[in-house]
């Protein structure tokens, strides 16, 4: 890999660019809306052809402002049609962005002659090619940069400034505008800020990978976090971290094949992807390697009260020692599982082991015959309450002996027999 | 401008290359309204969006693939069959960022359209660089590229959409159903989600088969806007399914024509641009909810309410004086309307036959009129009556809440206000107060 | 009843001639009420009867179709700092990144205006009033993570954070723990002894006459409304719910239809 200025660069302008998208990105996604700024990205093209026909030239003004425009009225168009038209929202989105995404592309290719862009640039943008759009000042900074970074500053005051109305109206509606909060002034103003960001974005990941910058580390952030505040930091610092890896990725993991690179704004936009997937899988919220333990964990736990329960029935019959393949047999569960459990039982002194035979100690005899107690005084409440027959009985008995807390426990109250006919262990 | 000549051999498909992308792009339209109506239906617009952006990488790694076991890399075939593959694994991890995380539908969508996308411009800017084979053709997907159909790629379209026609007939039953009450046709024993999985894939065969005129970035333009359009016009499913088919279909057709008679007109967007035209056409003209006859209904609304007024007032003021005649200033004085509205609708109500302008400036209520005002009256003092029996509320309170209700007293209603009423309580006939011709 | 058009300047709400109707449906006819002040008002009345709908026609969140409201003889816009206002609970994302306290806060955010700040003292006024519903320990718990009863109870601390005269709560006993009932008594009757105006959506008929002073009985139009003694009667109740809801909702939806 060889790095040179011109990656810094690179670097520096994908990474304001994300985080400038990153802010409007994170109020849609927490409004349900991130696909609104999907559609308004599309229409920055058409807003920018008919900038180019009326003004004749690629003034970033003009684009400005021709982008804004068209990105309200496609936010007003989708609204419209949503509500005069009886149309859900993600087919009104659906139908106002590829009609007037189509009609940038036939703008675009009428005006051909007029002006040099071609639609490939409006996708890809042209991050490698921005150093060398250099300021007029010559100060050595690139255009990209200037762009990016006072959209950047802008969208930082805008949220600075509104922070709480964007909470309040993102979050209830309702109380905001009987607060007098005008929730659809801040949904044109949030419209707005998608637009301006988009079309200061274009250049640099073309049109449809602002849309990743849009979502992506939003949602990730999401994923991670349970605060307002903290939303937006982990946004701005997902989607700078994105760009970064992502442009080290394009110039490097190709050529590990023998390529010599890729498109940075693509491999920026997988950056994301893969960093959000990073979170889904590992998030301490709600994960899913913290979804599998909780499942593994529930599931160990009631493995663990089977193997108390099983042994102390044994007792009761006058047995005393099982082995492990009899225990995993008679709970049904796998000898693997039963052998994790059996371990822990061990260590908490529990069970013990007396050459291959599993069998009760003291303590656990009391911690067993109060599983026994609570699995038989819910038979008697089940068949109290909702006579079933008595296969039912024990099945529903079994899973509700898990989860019995001592509140419950002194509601299901002192039966001294169960249904078949078995003594109720006492409460010690 | 093209001349007449031009016009005449693009219209009767002289041209080959006109013939095959015309034909193509019309069995397309018609293949993707019929999807696109089950798909709006169930309100999965936006999956077919990410779907088709989801398509570009598979094109691109199937190219790869076939660059890589020495075969030509530009197989259409092969090429479909990645992006098929991709566009199902996009939804599929919709479904899971959906079912796993609190994400919701939106960001799910927004995730997978846009890093995919990302993924196949990567992966298609390192297919250029593939010594062997030529990938330069590829990002013609994007945008789409008519005018590289060939014979047989028209013919793909036309059975691919002859399929799909018969699996819409012999499924549009159960697939109403699906989009309908899901819940309800699961209790019924439905496979559900198989008729799901189903619809999903016509999606995305429909989708891989419009990359290549429309570009993935507009397919899912040919999916919603024909069926959307078609709802304007019928409420019924299956007249839906053939108005959505003959949209796209002549949409397909006057893109494809505009497209080879004018220079510089891409034929993707213009398809999509004259669906949009045929969109806002439904939209305003469309008798079911559009908007012009929404405009209409509401003024023919106030209208009637408007001549049920002025019924409802002569009459009363008729009933008070005995006599069917009146002056312009009684009716002032029982409604709060002004004079000029008063003549208007008198005016209105005498072209009916109700009244006649008598030459002494008064107003003769006719025979005809008579019954008809003593019909609405008598529906406006059964309600009243009504709610003064059930409601408890002094009867001035009512009098504004009966004008309003009275206008949408039919005939059953009223034999039901008049079961629960004494029959002493309904109002006598007009002839029976005194008033006679 | 009073019939007579004026509004009454010392009702907290007087309600006239309002009529609201979604779409073409009427929901709310001809609605005219004077709310007396310093008293616990239930709103009684089967489902769809426009219980929420007057709240929301009250804070201007639905159009009127017809008809006006006024808070003390002037205009809600005018007086918005003088209401409280407890959505359903199902009306939010509970999913949400923000924890209690936060939206507490947001019961402040009018005294506090655009674009300034949220201060100290405001978060001091949310923590007690946290406290005052019994939610002080769950105050940093994320939204989510409260159980049904405990979001109520948050969302009622921010009705009480905004220090209103009159506070309109919707359905707050809707699927509530026994907790979570209690302390809502505690704090309506707080809010009595303050001389505050409290009107609530009511769903549970048994407990109208334990909790509260007046009651309006409401389908689609004020069938009712007095002290509870004299109004809340078997045969008002009838009338309430009585076959007469059938019958008004068919005019209803043929209304719609036209």
């Amino acid at each position: 890999m060889t790095w040179s200025i011109i990656d810094t660069w690179i670097v520096i302008i994908g990474g304001l660019c994300a985080a400038g998208c990153a802010i409007p990105g994170a109020i849609l996604v927490l409004r349900k809306m991130s696909l609104m700024g999907d559609a308004i990205s599309h229409t920055v093209l058409p807003g920018i052809a008919i900038a180019f026909l009326i003004t004749g030239s690629r003034d970033p003004m003009a684009m400005l402002i021709g982008s804004v425009v068209v990105g309200l009225v496609t936010a007003f168009l989708v609204q419209a049609i949503q509500t005069f038209g009886k149309v859900e929202a993600g087919a009104s989105m659906g139908i106002v962005f590829t009609v007037l995404f189509a009609f940038g592309l036939v703008l675009m290719r009428q005006a051909v002659d007029h002006v040099d862009i071609d639609p490939d640039c409006v996708l890809y943008g042209s991050i490698e090619l921005a150093w060398f759009d250099q300021d007029p000042e010559g100060l050595g900074i690139p255009r990209g940069a200037i762009v990016n970074g006072v959209m950047l500053l802008a969208n930082l005051l805008l949220l600075l400034l509104f922070y709480k109305e964007f909470k309040i109206t993102s979050f209830d509606p309702a109380l905001a505008k009987a607060q007098g909060f005008q929730p659809s002034f801040m949904h044109y103003m949030l419209m707005t800020m998608t637009a301006a960001t988009a079309v200061a974005a274009f250049e640099t990941v073309g049109s449809i990978l602002v849309v990743a910058m849009f979502i992506v580390p939003p949602a990730t952030a999401y994923l991670l976090t349970n605060r307002f505040s903290m939303m937006f930091i982990l946004a701005i610092f997902l989607s700078v971290l994105a760009a970064i890896i992502g442009h080290i990725s394009a110039i490097t993991i190709p050529t590990w094949f023998g390529f010599s690179g890729t498109s940075t704004a693509g491999a920026m936009a997988v950056a994301t992807g893969a960093l959000f997937l990073v979170a889904w899988v590992v998030s301490p919220l709600d994960g899913m390697l913290v979804r599998m333990w909780h499942l593994f964990s529930t599931r160990l736990h009631v493995v663990r009260e089977d193997i108390l329960g099983v042994l102390w029935r044994l007792e009761e019959r006058g047995q005393k020692e099982l082995l492990l393949v009899q225990l995993s047999e008679a709970i049904g569960t796998t000898p693997f599982l039963v052998k994790i459990s059996l371990q822990l039982l061990q260590k908490r002194n529990v069970v013990s082991k007396t050459k291959l035979f599993w069998s009760l100690t003291d303590c656990g005899r009391k911690q067993a015959a109060a599983i026994v107690r609570s699995h038989r005084l819910w038979e008697v409440y089940l068949d109290k309450h909702f006579p079933q027959d008595v296969h039912q009985l024990h099945q529903s008995a079994e899973r509700l002996e898990h989860i019995t807390t001592p509140e419950m426990q002194v509601k299901l109250g002192n039966a001294k027999e169960d249904p078949h006919g078995s003594q109720v262990p006492a409460d010690e | 401008m093209p001349s007449l000549e031009q016009i005449v051999r693009v219209l009767s498909l002289e041209d080959y290359n006109t013939r095959v992308v015309v034909l193509g792009v019309m069995a397309l339209g018609a293949a993707s309204g019929l999807v696109g109506t089950f798909l709006l239906l169930r309100k999965r617009a936006l999956t077919a969006d990410a779907l088709s952006h989801a398509t570009l990488p598979g094109i691109a790694v199937a190219f790869m693939i076939m660059v890589a076991f020495g075969y030509d890399g530009k197989s259409l075939f092969g090429l479909l069959t990645g992006a098929f593959v991709f566009g199902c694994i996009g939804v599929l991890a919709i479904l899971g960022i959906r079912h796993t995380t609190r994400l919701k539908d939106d960001a799910a969508i927004g995730i997978v359209l846009s890093v995919l996308f990302g993924l196949g411009l990567c992966l298609l800017r390192i297919a250029t660089e593939l010594p062997s084979g030529s990938a330069a053709g590829l990002s013609g997907f994007i945008f789409g590229k008519a005018s590289s159909m060939v014979a047989s790629d028209a013919t793909t379209m036309g059975v691919v959409a002859v399929s799909i026609a018969l699996v819409t007939m012999v499924l549009h039953k159960e697939w109403t159903l699906l989009c309908f009450d899901e819940k309800f046709g699961s209790s019924q024993g439905w496979p559900v989600i198989w008729l799901d999985i189903l619809l999903m894939v016509m999606v995305a065969i429909v989708t891989v088969l419009a990359l290549q005129s429309v570009g993935l970035v507009l397919a899912v333009a040919m999916l919603i806007i024909p069926a959307a359009s078609a709802r304007y016009w019928t409420s019924k499913i299956t007249p839906m399914l053939l108005a959505a088919a003959s949209i796209g279909c002549l949409s397909g057709w006057l893109g494809a024509v505009v497209s080879a008679l004018v220079p510089r007109m891409p034929t993707g967007p213009i398809i999509v641009l004259i669906c949009g035209l045929w969109f806002i056409i439904s939209f305003i003209a469309g008798p079911k909810d559009g908007l012009i006859i929404r405009q209409l209904t509401r003024l023919y609304l106030n209208r009637r309410i408007a001549k049920q007024h002025i019924l409802r007032a002569m009459w009363e003021v008729c009933e008070s004086n005995a006599v069917p005649e009146f002056t312009v200033d009684s009716i002032v004085y029982v409604r709060s309307w002004n004079n000029r509205t008063v003549i208007r609708l008198l005016k209105k109500v005498s072209k009916l036959n109700y009244v006649t302008q008598l030459p002494s400036g008064k107003w003769l209520l006719t025979e005809f009129g008579f019954a008809e005002a003593a019909r609405v009256v008598r529906n406006h003092r059964l309600w009243e009556m009504y709610l003064i029996t059930y409601a408890d509320i002094a009867p001035t309170h009512v009098d504004r809440d009966a004008d309003m209700i009275e206008h949408v007293l039919g005939r059953d209603l009223v034999a039901k206000l008049e079961l629960l009423l004494d029959a002493t309580k309904i109002p006598q006939s007009p002839h029976a107060i005194g008033v006679t011709q | 009843m009073k019939v007579e058009a004026g509004h009454s300047t010392t009702s907290p709400v007087s309600i006239h001639d309002l009529t609201v109707a979604y779409q073409r449906k009427p929901v709310l006819w001809d609605v005219d009420l004077d709310i007396p002040e310093g008293k616990l008002i239930a709103i009684v009345g089967p489902n769809g009867a426009g219980k929420s709908t007057l709240i929301k026609a009250v804070l201007d969140l639905v159009p009127k179709a017809s008809g006006k409201v006024m808070i003390y003889g002037r205009p809600f816009a005018k007086q918005r700092k003088l209401v409280a206002y407890v959505p359903q609970r199902e009306s939010v994302d509970w999913d949400f990144p923000i924890d209690a306290l936060g939206v507490v806060l947001m019961g402040r955010y009018n005294k506090i205006g655009w674009c300034k700040p949220v201060r100290k003292q405001d978060s001091k006024a949310a923590m007690e009033s946290l406290e005052r519903v019994g939610m002080a320990d769950f105050a940093r718990r994320q939204i989510s993570q409260l159980s049904g009863g405990q979001q109520q109870r948050v969302f009622l601390a921010r009705a009480l954070t905004q220090d209103a005269t009159i506070y309109l709560m919707d359905e707050p006993f809707a699927s509530v723990d026994a907790t979570t009932e209690r302390a809502i008594v505690k704090v309506l009757g707080d809010l009595r002894s303050l001389g505050k105006t409290v009107v609530v959506v009511h769903h549970d008929l048994q407990t109208v006459r334990e909790y509260f002073d007046h009651v309006i009985l409401l389908n689609m139009r004020v069938v009712a409304h007095g002290p509870v003694d004299e109004v809340f009667t078997d045969e008002n109740l009838k009338k309430t719910y009585g076959g007469r809801l059938t019958l008004l909702s068919e005019a209803a939806d043929r209304l719609a239809r036209h």
